[in-house]
């Protein structure tokens, strides 16, 4: 049965979310209007309802569309498209973003929130605020209207509570229109991963948070209060640059742990385009912070701003539209909303100029110079070589777009972005990181004190020494060697030390000031992180047995991925390294789980115990027990030992997932102080290619005889009749027994039970038994009741293996500890600044 | 001259350098027959191919050629002139790869060869999905 009402509620919690944010900007542009104080007043709270309607209706779409997916609904396309029955409820949370009517519903409500604290907070600029507050709003919930505009045959955005029927043409509901699929395709692997349960709220919530400098900006410009917008925006803008800061880092990191390209960071264009707005936002705190000290650079502050907002949307538009379908790996699917985007895009791009073109005249600007020992001039400095770092970004990351600009007007551009992303834009962003820390490490000299020439170089000799040493020692410790890492280093350790000495003198005089330093810091670390853990990641699994691993594949790959046969170590690193075999994780219980001590039954996501699981120490099930798996992961378990000490265990996945087609190797990381080892597999053994096994061997032995399989010893144990055979009972005439053989492998003693049958008195059967770690099947050929001996075929294969790659990344948790480090200046900073607004 | 005006000239001539390196080291679109000529003319540099797997009339792709350890693999990309080309890429068949709409290749001739060192994936947007197929 399909369940209507939820969809339609869902659906109709959309419309009255659009129609009462067009209310509340329309209430609102009376409120500030009219000067008539009762009259305004009514407005404003007229404005108020609606934007609080709008709100509500938000969290109803929410919870509409949550119900759906949370109920596997599978007639609405959202839940069929975007989960399955088997996801766990965590990661249901993720497929609600997976597409792109979520995130747009994401992004709308952290701005509704985010627009109820400005009704509550700012009395004086909430009428123009909130004017372009409700219209962003209009623009982000008419992108998932869902509706067809009579006659004219025009879709105004997507629903996300379209009905599976109306989605997909598929000759089905030509004969059954109310079919509903018994699951759903369920949730990208990838995506199925705690990070992704945050990263996007943290992300939009930034995103969010860029509308509010924007709003105070517009509303400043407007009011003509050309000045006092910059007091209640730059707290804002300061907690905007930690959670969009946060949001790309927890991307990388999601990049890092679930991807294997080795790394955090890949310079595609949808990681770029969330990049640049950062940078901007960075650029203008300072052009604020400027302005609020000295009254300079209140007319960059505003170009700055606008441009953040601006290029958010630019951002949205390129990652969403569907332009960069042939340059990035990710983009979301075309929803046929580019002409939306574009509109939302052009709208606030165009207005925004207009206004600030017309008022340009008013803005009051200094025209004096700045001296080089002010602090104005190094920030001036420091905010240009941001935007050039953005610029730099931006231009090669839009080559689409120009494409596309040329295709407009009849024109053919066959440029593409450059083929190796990483190295072409890392070139650049070094030498302008490089540029940023000396700056500002420089710059923060100025920063609490007025500064002279002599003054300057008593203030700067102790730190340029002291970083000097450390640079020295760096270098020669960790053996930095390429000339531009060198530099790149000195420019970490500088503006290290220098803000260090800075914090120093702050802390002890007021410690809510020390954001500022804090964040320099955490820049510093971060920079030399990405040098040591990008520039000199190593390969660690070089292939040492002098043979090729396949000679179909390439040398590199050769060289650079380690064969393991399970149960054999091989050397790397200073490691002896063993693949133990595969496991596989159960649904309720957490631990991995031996492959060979299951049973699987016909339901792929139901296994039976063979015999007690127990995963460090603890007992997870018993024999018998039947409990659930996830069948699409396996972890290769491998061992990691210096000497006879165990220093790591590692689990890393293989998600098979057939109805992505494919397999997803995702690494596992051993967490070290100086270096994260992070493995992944290369290549798994293909369980669906033809088996080739020996030849059958037979032997005849006698219950507790050994004998030898595959170069293992085994023993007959017992051999018992039995009732019933996979729950299927016997009757009175047919014979079944199953034999109990104990084969010693190298780490344990495994269990093979293959049985024999007689059916009808005639009908010989024979199940065999795998034991898949050891390579070996053994079958019961025959019974021979006269001398007490039993016949065993055997046969042996080549033993089971993984091929994985393992990679060295030095001193990569001075990234994370340094991002950390600037998100909690920039909370320092964010605190006071509300605090003293 | 003051110095915002020296700083507006290093501002313009670093956005002009950037530019200038852009379009110098973009990479360029091109079709197989062009990719072709530019490796036999000895320009090696990586291109973009864009092309659609070749498919049989029931929609199977057809040219698909996974290595035995599904370490590697290759399949027939037709281009926008029609030409077909047998592609090798030395890394796993990514997933979705057979539902994807458009591929594109980066990567250049070796020989007779193409060899991707790199696949973009183009996967068809939800209202062209081919019809119900999980869960029937």
């Amino acid at each position: 049965m399909i369940h209507y009402f939820i969809g339609n509620l869902g659906h109709f919690f959309v419309i009255v979310s659009f129609v009462t944010s067009l209310v509340a900007a329309f209430a609102y542009w009376k409120a500030r209007t009219i000067t008539d104080v009762s009259t305004k007043q009514a407005w404003i709270n007229n404005a108020r309802i609606a934007f609080y309607a709008h709100t509500f209706a938000v969290i109803g779409v929410f919870v509409a569309l949550f119900y759906i997916i949370y109920n596997h609904y599978f007639e609405y396309h959202y839940a069929y498209s975007h989960s399955s029955r088997h996801l766990p409820a965590h990661y249901m949370v993720s497929c609600f973003w997976e597409g792109q009517e979520g995130s747009f519903l994401l992004w709308i409500f952290w701005q509704a929130l985010i627009g109820i604290v400005i009704i509550h907070t700012e009395k004086e600029w909430e009428a123009p605020v909130m004017v372009i507050f409700a219209l962003v709003q209009a623009f982000l919930a008419s992108m998932i209207l869902g509706i067809v505009i009579p006659f004219a045959d025009i879709r105004i955005g997507s629903s996300p509570f379209i009905l599976l029927r109306d989605a997909l043409d598929d000759p089905i509901f030509k004969i059954q229109p109310n079919f509903i699929p018994a699951d759903g395709s369920g949730l990208n692997p990838l995506l199925q991963n705690y990070w992704m349960v945050i990263h996007p709220p943290t992300l939009f919530l930034g995103f969010a948070l860029t509308l509010v400098p924007f709003a105070f900006c517009i509303a400043g410009l407007w009011e003509k209060k050309y000045s006092e917008w910059i007091k209640p925006a730059l707290p804002w803008t300061l907690l905007g640059g930690a959670i969009l800061g946060l949001g790309i880092l927890m991307g990388g990191y999601w990049a890092y742990e679930t991807l294997n390209f080795g790394g955090y960071w890949n310079w595609d264009p949808v990681e770029n385009a969330v990049y640049v707005p950062w940078l901007i936002l960075i650029a203008s705190i300072h052009t604020m912070i400027v302005y609020k000290n000295n009254q300079t650079a209140l007319k960059t502050s505003i170009i700055l701003v606008i441009s953040v907002f601006i290029l958010i949307l630019y951002s949205t538009f390129l990652t969403r539209s569907g332009i960069l379908g042939d340059s990035s790996v990710h983009s979301f699917t075309d929803l046929g909303l580019s002409g939306q985007l574009l509109i939302y895009l052009l709208f606030f791009t165009v207005a925004a100029i207009v206004l600030a073109a017309v008022r340009w005249k008013e803005i009051p600007s200094s025209e004096k110079e700045a001296s080089v020992y002010s602090r104005e001039f190094w920030i001036f400095l420091g905010v240009t070589t941001l935007c050039l770092m953005g610029f730099q970004v931006i231009i090669p990351t839009s080559i689409p777009v120009y494409n596309s600009i040329v295709g407009l007007f009849g024109g053919t551009s066959n440029l593409a972005p450059p083929a190796d992303q990483i190295a072409f834009y890392s070139k650049f962003q070094l030498w302008f990181g490089v540029a940023v820390a000396f700056l500002s490490g420089t710059g923060q000299f100025f920063w609490y004190k007025r500064i002279d020439k002599t003054k300057l170089k008593k203030e700067l000799l102790t730190p340029v020494l002291i970083s000097l040493i450390v640079f020295a020692l760096i270098i020669a410790i960790a053996g930095v060697n390429e000339p531009s890492y060198m530099v790149l280093t000195l420019a970490g350790v500088y503006i290290i030390i220098s803000n260090l000495k800075v914090l120093r003198s702050i802390i002890k005089v007021n410690p809510s000031l020390s954001g500022g330093a804090l964040s320099h810091i955490g820049i510093g670390l971060s920079l030399i992180g990405i040098m040591f853990s990008s520039g000199y990641s190593n390969v660690v699994s070089l292939n040492n047995t002098g043979m090729l691993i396949s000679t179909e594949l390439s040398t590199e790959f050769n060289r650079d991925n380690l064969l393991l046969f399970i149960n054999e170590p091989r050397t790397m690193a200073g490691y002896d390294i063993e693949f133990l075999g595969e496991r596989i994780e159960a649904k309720n219980k957490w631990g991995y789980i031996k492959k060979n001590d299951i049973i699987l039954t016909p339901d792929p996501y139901t296994v039976v115990a063979k015999r007690d699981i127990i995963y460090k120490d603890k007992k997870l099930y018993a024999e018998k027990d039947t409990f659930e798996i996830y069948p699409e992961n396996t972890y290769y378990e491998i061992e990691l030992r210096k000497g006879d000490k165990v220093e790591a265990v590692l689990f890393p996945r293989v998600q098979i997932n057939e109805a992505m087609g494919g397999f997803v190797a995702s690494p596992d990381i051993s967490r070290g102080a100086v270096r994260d080892l992070y493995t992944h597999v290369s290549a798994p053994m293909n369980r669906e290619a033809e088996v080739e096994w020996s030849e059958l061997e037979e032997v005849t032995v006698k219950i507790g005889e050994q004998f030898f399989v595959n170069d293992y010893i085994a023993v007959l144990e017992e051999v018992n009749r039995l009732d019933e055979i996979q729950g299927v009972t016997l009757r009175t005439e047919d014979v079944a027994v199953q034999a109990k053989i104990s084969v010693i492998g190298e780490r344990e003693t495994y269990y093979a039970d293959p049985i024999f049958l007689i059916k009808d008195k005639t009908q010989v059967g024979r199940i065999s038994s795998e034991i898949n770690d050891l390579g070996v099947k053994i079958t019961l050929l025959n019974i021979h009741p006269e001398t007490n001996e039993f016949s065993l075929g055997l046969n042996a294969r080549q033993k089971d293996w993984v091929i994985i790659k393992a990679m060295e990344k030095p001193f990569i948790n001075l990234l994370w500890l340094g991002t950390g480090i600037l998100m909690v200046g920039f909370t320092i900073a964010a605190v006071r600044r509300f605090k003293t607004r | 001259m003051k110095k915002s005006h020296i700083l507006a000239i290093v501002v313009i001539a670093a956005a002009i350098g950037i530019i200038i390196s852009t379009a110098g080291d973009a990479s360029t679109y091109v079709n197989f027959s062009q990719a072709y000529e530019m490796a036999a003319t000895g320009n090696n540099s990586s291109i973009h191919v864009v092309g659609h797997l070749k498919k049989d009339p029931t929609g199977q792709v057809v040219g698909l050629n996974k290595a035995p350890d599904n370490l590697s693999f290759s399949f027939v990309l037709v281009d926008d002139n029609n030409k077909e080309q047998n592609v090798f890429y030395n890394e796993p068949m990514p997933p979705d790869f057979t539902r994807s709409e458009n591929v594109v290749v980066i990567g250049g001739y070796q020989g007779d060869n193409f060899v991707a060192n790199k696949i973009l994936l183009k996967c068809p947007s939800k209202y062209q999905e081919e019809g119900v197929t999980a869960g029937i």
